[in-house]
């Protein structure tokens, strides 16, 4: 390519291994992007994407080596008879980072470290610098662009601290801008704000641009180009569409057909299961109650769900939606302050100390991040061992059988049970997490995002293993993600929690067509498709009449963020439950017909 | 208009530092009880030891009266707390002095001793602690690591054996007793303090400077400090203007901590070079089992922590942006 | 293959942490065969001459009665590290088994002991040591016991703030859910993970305890004759200061020799545990 604009050829990238020898990470990676392009870098943790991005600007984490050619316009990797990429960041080449609100320096304004790389840099006087700044504030759709610098980075939202790091990025009128996941760490209904700020920003400002990222559906909306990565080596490179519509390597294939879970359940369908476990009315919140039986920070209000025997109910939100709070109450970690759970019928104590034994061995929780949900002191056969020994008093060479046969239920050789956890990967870990909860033989498992910390493959076949499960075993699942594309491939009940409350419950097909309450309409479009023009068809404009309102505990919690709200209605009293045709039931004012549209 | 924001703005912090004031004041109270549980309720009759083997019961009895040792626990108690509370904490029984006259003639020693030794070491420290974490890893940075890591662990008294051999026995330059005249000129003054100063530094100031150096290194492990790298910010600009701002937090706690530190080197110190300071006053109170004076002394001791704590922590909540707006 | 592997470790340490090792190693050897090896018995006066410099017969000279230095400073030694030892065995029980109760027992309980220990860690440890010696005296068993609990707030803070931080953690939580009594919730799931972490802090405390107890016998309020550890050693020479007689300056660089030793074999250990 004549116009290159930037320019890798051969890039290595050597770090100290465990063992201390030398490990290459990155592996003979050569790429070019054009003036004005972007190309995305995409694979799972460990294909080097990231250290690919840091190593055009010169950057090797924790002394890592990097050899090769890279030349970003006229500078080189080495600098020799230029300059080099090291003394042109912040200025020529700048970077984007994952997580916004780490990435901020907690202390100072943000106005001050947006305009930072222009100070230091010498591009722009301050007065100039602040302008620009506050023209990029509008640019990326930020609330108060006049004021909002004056802020320091723990009064803003992740959503709008990622925009600012966009803003402090393309201060300079840089050449190449890098984007390191930049919404990876945002909930989806965010992620969507976020990438049409910076897709509109990027175009207008014809930056050229590396996006690194995991997910191909956000890739295809920013991108030109794409690389994709596995193991610090390129597997397949080329334009978009391409790579979307007829990708030839099979680890392409592999990561496009796990972005989109599909498991294959013999679901019990149709008949319609007894119930099994049931939620009540649930408020629960964390710190001291007050005279009203209200806790200081008030979690949920009014939840209830039931889930019958060997059925699966999902449970969404995103952030601060509570519905992890839902599987300690079920657990008996965390006491409601009112409502009720109950197991067959039978109500159960609101803690631990108050369950029976056998009540609490039907009852398992499973927890999002293996790594430290098992014990690093213990191995894999005393982890389960211990239950075995503690719900069924079994001991010995029968529980080493036993511990045998779990290992076998979850796809893992027996060797594993005298393995430390420490020494497992991300998915060998998931699994003995659920074999821990599959070792007391329970009736139903409380899943907590237990596939959200794992690479897209993993997920698939922690999804797959799921569900067989579920049907040797008739395990029920109460499953808690933010990801409706997995809850949408496992369950058959799916309830949407919004700032703690119920907003939307029904079966698992009734979220396929509308009508939908608005939050879940927003929850679902907010999903990227894996085609190029979808942020452009989306109208996303969220304009939403009361958006300047604070949330009010009385009314419906999604008000200030909903589009069709009523005005004189949804402002003053609280919202109905409404039952739809379809059999799903919605908290809302609008209407069956209204919420079709 | 912009003065009930400006207010309110002050609300959350002022708030939080009249709680830790409270909370100085109740540790404060707590200590008291601890100090005057274990020496004033426990030990043997004091009446008895004043007056010595010889005395008659009638005696012992009368002083045990006069000395209100014969009234219950909690009512000695609150008069002795009453007494420190106006400045009163009692009569020494062995110098038969007022408590506060001893007192008073010996703590601006002590002061002007920690003083000197804080004003020395807080900058050596700053220096050591902040070019060891910019070296992190490197030769200097390892240097000065097993030098500060070797001075903590230095015996007050051997630092003080050691200087007195170096200054006062083979060089001559100094006394290996700090007599401070009256009026002293500033060749004096420096003459007299000089060693004291010096043996008290060296533990204060590698306490310190590791400390300084953990709280940076803390912050350099943090996202935002790589950012800033990326920002092209030098490596100066990095240190003071990205940094220690963060930092401030733990290195003033730090600095409470070593400064608290300087008492307890004092003790030995003070003994070592004769310095009548308020350290050698309280070990002559052990020794002599002078409990009114050894309470007093314990009790300023304390309280010189805690008000060290509790500026170390009001700056702290200023100078942290959170707690600030709080 | 344990030791083989402990062997590799000692190996695989910096310079600082060896010569750390060496020093310590030594002064634990000292402590068990020094009496043993002692040329002299530590209470016999054998040299004329008081404070003389070192000699073939005397190798760390004599002390102000005519005492041969080295015996005595064997004999010092085994005191010194025996007391230490057993302090921070008992100050290191109590604070983490205290943290421990205060991280898995009742709320209350926790608030109870947490403001108890913060009152006591806010009495400088001499001062607090001082006020217990003047009230308990200082026989070998008080002694002990008083630098002992002079540092267990300290030990209780750090061990409380690890088992705050496992407490909250996912595995303990499973356990709890389990139905796991608060026992088996300390002793199996949190203890074993706080040991490592636990280590460095177990060696900075025999230090100061080492530091501590010297201190006090310096002052002439710790061990009291004919008992003489190091620092009582240094105290009885203390007139020697001026001639600048090997006789105090042999204790006290022995003092120093082992709490440096430590110091430099914990960083070099903990820093090779983070790699």
């Amino acid at each position: 390519m004549a116009d290159a604009h930037v320019e890798v050829r051969d890039l290595c990238v050597t770090v100290r291994g465990p063992d201390g020898a030398p490990l290459r990470i990155v592996d003979d990676i050569s790429f070019d992007v054009a003036r004005g392009q972007m190309l995305a870098l995409i694979g799972e943790s460990g294909s080097g994407k990231t250290t690919i991005a840091l190593s055009l600007m010169g950057h090797g984490r924790g002394g890592a080596a990097i050899s090769g050619d890279i030349r970003v316009g006229d500078a080189t990797l080495d600098g020799v008879g230029a300059r080099s990429l090291a003394a042109q960041r912040g200025h020529r080449i700048t970077y984007v980072a994952q997580s916004a609100a780490a990435a901020f320096n907690p202390s100072r304004r943000v106005i001050d470290q947006v305009i930072e790389p222009a100070l230091i840099h010498r591009t722009a006087s301050p007065a100039t610098a602040r302008q620009r700044a506050v023209e990029l504030f509008r640019a990326l759709a930020l609330p108060n662009p006049e004021t909002i610098g004056s802020r320091y980075p723990h009064e803003l939202s992740g959503g709008q601290l990622q925009r600012l790091m966009a803003a402090m990025a393309l201060i300079t009128k840089p050449d190449l801008v890098i984007f390191d996941e930049p919404t990876t760490a945002l909930d989806v209904t965010t992620q969507v704000e976020v990438l049409q700020a910076f897709r509109r920003v990027v175009r207008e400002q014809g930056a050229t641009g590396v996006y690194v990222s995991h997910d191909l559906a956000v890739v295809a909306q920013m991108a030109d180009h794409i690389l994709v990565l596995n193991r610090g080596r390129v597997r397949e490179q080329n334009d978009v569409r391409t790579i979307l519509e007829a990708p030839t390597d099979d680890y392409t294939k592999t990561l496009m057909a796990a972005a989109h879970p599909v498991v294959a359940v013999a679901a019990p369908a149709a008949r319609a299961p007894e119930p099994l476990l049931a939620i009540h009315g649930i408020f629960a919140g964390y710190g001291p109650v007050d005279k009203a039986g209200r806790p200081a920070n008030p979690v949920l209000s009014d939840v209830s769900l039931t889930i019958g025997r060997g059925a699966a109910v999902g449970v969404i939100g995103e952030s601060g939606s509570g519905k992890s709070t839902v599987a300690r109450v079920v657990a008996g970690l965390l006491a409601p302050t009112a409502g009720q759970v109950t197991l067959d019928g039978e109500a159960l104590a609101q803690t631990v100390s108050g369950r029976t034994r056998e009540q609490l061995r039907r009852v398992q929780i499973v927890f999002q991040n293996a790594d430290v949900a098992l014990n690093p002191a213990h191995n894999v056969g005393d982890i389960l061992g211990r239950v075995l020994r503690f719900y069924h008093g079994v001991s010995g060479a029968e529980a080493g059988r036993r511990v045998a046969q779990l290992l076998d239920l979850i796809r893992l050789p027996a060797g594993v049970a005298d393995r430390r956890c420490g020494e497992l990967s991300g998915g060998q870990k998931q699994r003995v997490n659920l074999a821990r909860a599959l070792a007391a033989e329970p009736d139903v498992i409380l899943c907590d995002e237990v596939t959200s910390a794992l690479d897209t493959v993993v997920r698939g076949a922690i999804l797959d293993l799921l569900a067989d499960l579920r049907r040797e075993l008739g395990l029920a699942y109460l499953f808690i993600s933010h990801d409706i594309a997995t809850v949408k491939a496992l369950c058959d009940d799916i309830v949407v929690l919004y700032k703690g409350t119920r907003v939307e419950s029904g079966r698992c097909e009734s979220y396929s067509t509308a009508p939908f309450h608005p939050y879940t309409d927003l929850l679902i479009s907010s999903v990227p498709e894996m085609r190029t023009d979808w942020l452009a068809d989306e109208s996303f404009r969220n304009s939403a009449p009361f958006a300047g309102m604070n949330e009010q505990p009385a009314l419906c919690r999604f008000l200030p963020r909903c589009p069709v709200a009523i005005s004189g209605r949804c402002d003053t009293i609280a919202p109905p439950l409404q039952s739809m045709a379809a059999g799903n039931i919605i908290l809302c004012h609008r209407t069956e017909e209204e919420l079709a549209r | 208009m912009s003065g009930a924001p400006a207010m309110s703005r002050w609300r959350g912090p002022l708030r939080l530092i009249v709680k830790r004031i409270g909370l100085a004041f109740l540790t404060l109270f707590l200590v008291s009880l601890v100090i005057f549980t274990i020496s004033g309720l426990l030990p043997g009759d004091a009446a008895q030891e004043v007056l010595g083997q010889s005395a008659t019961p009638e005696q012992v009895a009368a002083l045990r009266h006069e000395m209100g040792l014969d009234q219950p626990g909690p009512v000695r108690y609150a008069r002795w707390l009453q007494g420190i509370l106006v400045g009163d904490p009692g009569q020494s029984l062995v110098a038969n002095k007022p408590v506060a006259d001893i007192i008073a003639e010996r703590l601006p020693n002590t002061l002007t001793l920690a003083a000197l030794a804080a004003l020395v070491s807080v900058p050596l420290a700053f220096l050591i602690g902040i070019a060891s974490a910019v070296a992190r890893g490197r030769k200097l940075d390892r240097a000065l690591n097993i030098l500060t890591l070797s001075m903590v662990a230095l015996p007050e008294f051997l630092v003080a054996t050691i200087a007195v051999l170096v200054f006062a026995v083979k060089l001559l330059w100094l006394p290996s007793i700090a007599l401070i005249p009256k009026d002293p000129t500033l060749a004096e003054f420096v003459r007299a303090y000089a060693m004291p100063v010096m043996v008290l530094t060296v533990g204060v100031v590698a306490q310190l400077a590791r400390m300084v150096r953990a709280a940076i290194i803390a912050e350099l492990d943090r996202p935002y400090v790589e950012m800033a790298q990326l920002k092209g910010v030098g490596r100066s600009r990095l240190i003071f203007r990205h940094v220690l701002p963060n930092a401030v937090g733990p290195i003033v706690n730090a600095m409470a901590l070593s400064l608290s530190y300087l008492f307890g080197g004092a003790i030995i110190v003070e003994t070592i070079f004769s310095y009548p300071g308020l350290a050698s006053l309280m070990v002559n109170a052990v020794t002599s089992r002078d409990m009114p004076l050894l309470q007093a002394c314990a009790m300023i001791f304390c309280a010189a922590y805690l008000l060290l704590v509790l500026i170390a922590d009001t700056v702290a909540i200023l100078a942290n942006p959170r707690l600030r707006q709080g | 293959m344990k030791r083989r592997s402990l062997l590799r470790r000692a190996g695989a340490l910096p310079l600082s942490g060896k010569i750390g090792l060496a020093l310590v190693g030594f002064w634990i050897l000292a402590a068990i065969l020094g009496p043993l090896v002692a040329p002299y018995p530590p209470g016999a006066f054998v040299s004329e001459e008081v404070f003389a410099g070192s000699t073939s017969q005397f190798w760390f000279g004599s002390d102000f009665l005519g005492r041969d230095v080295l015996s005595r400073l064997l004999v010092g030694a085994r005191l010194t590290m025996g007391l230490s030892a057993i302090a921070v065995a008992i100050a290191v029980a109590l604070g983490t088994g205290l943290a421990l109760t205060a991280a898995v027992g009742p709320r209350w309980l926790d608030e109870l002991l947490s403001r108890a220990m913060d009152t006591l860690i806010s009495i400088p440890s001499k001062i607090f040591a001082l006020v217990l010696v003047a009230a308990f005296g200082s026989s070998v068993l008080l002694l002990t016991l008083i630098v002992a609990i002079t540092y267990v707030p300290g030990n209780f803070r750090i061990a409380r703030s690890l088992a705050v931080g496992l407490a909250r953690l996912d595995y303990v939580e499973v356990a709890r859910a389990r139905g796991e009594g608060r026992i088996h919730i300390a002793l199996v799931e949190m203890l074993p993970n706080m040991i490592r972490p636990l280590c460095a802090d177990i060696g900075l405390r025999f230090v100061f305890i080492v530091l501590l107890l010297s201190g006090l016998s310096f002052l002439g309020l710790g061990l009291q004759p004919p008992e003489a550890d190091l620092g009582a050693l240094v105290r009885e020479n203390v007139s020697g200061l001026a001639e600048g007689a090997l006789a105090i300056m042999a204790p006290a660089v022995a003092i120093a020799s082992l709490t440096v030793g430590v110091n430099l074999l914990i960083d070099a250990a903990t820093q090779g545990n983070v790699k």
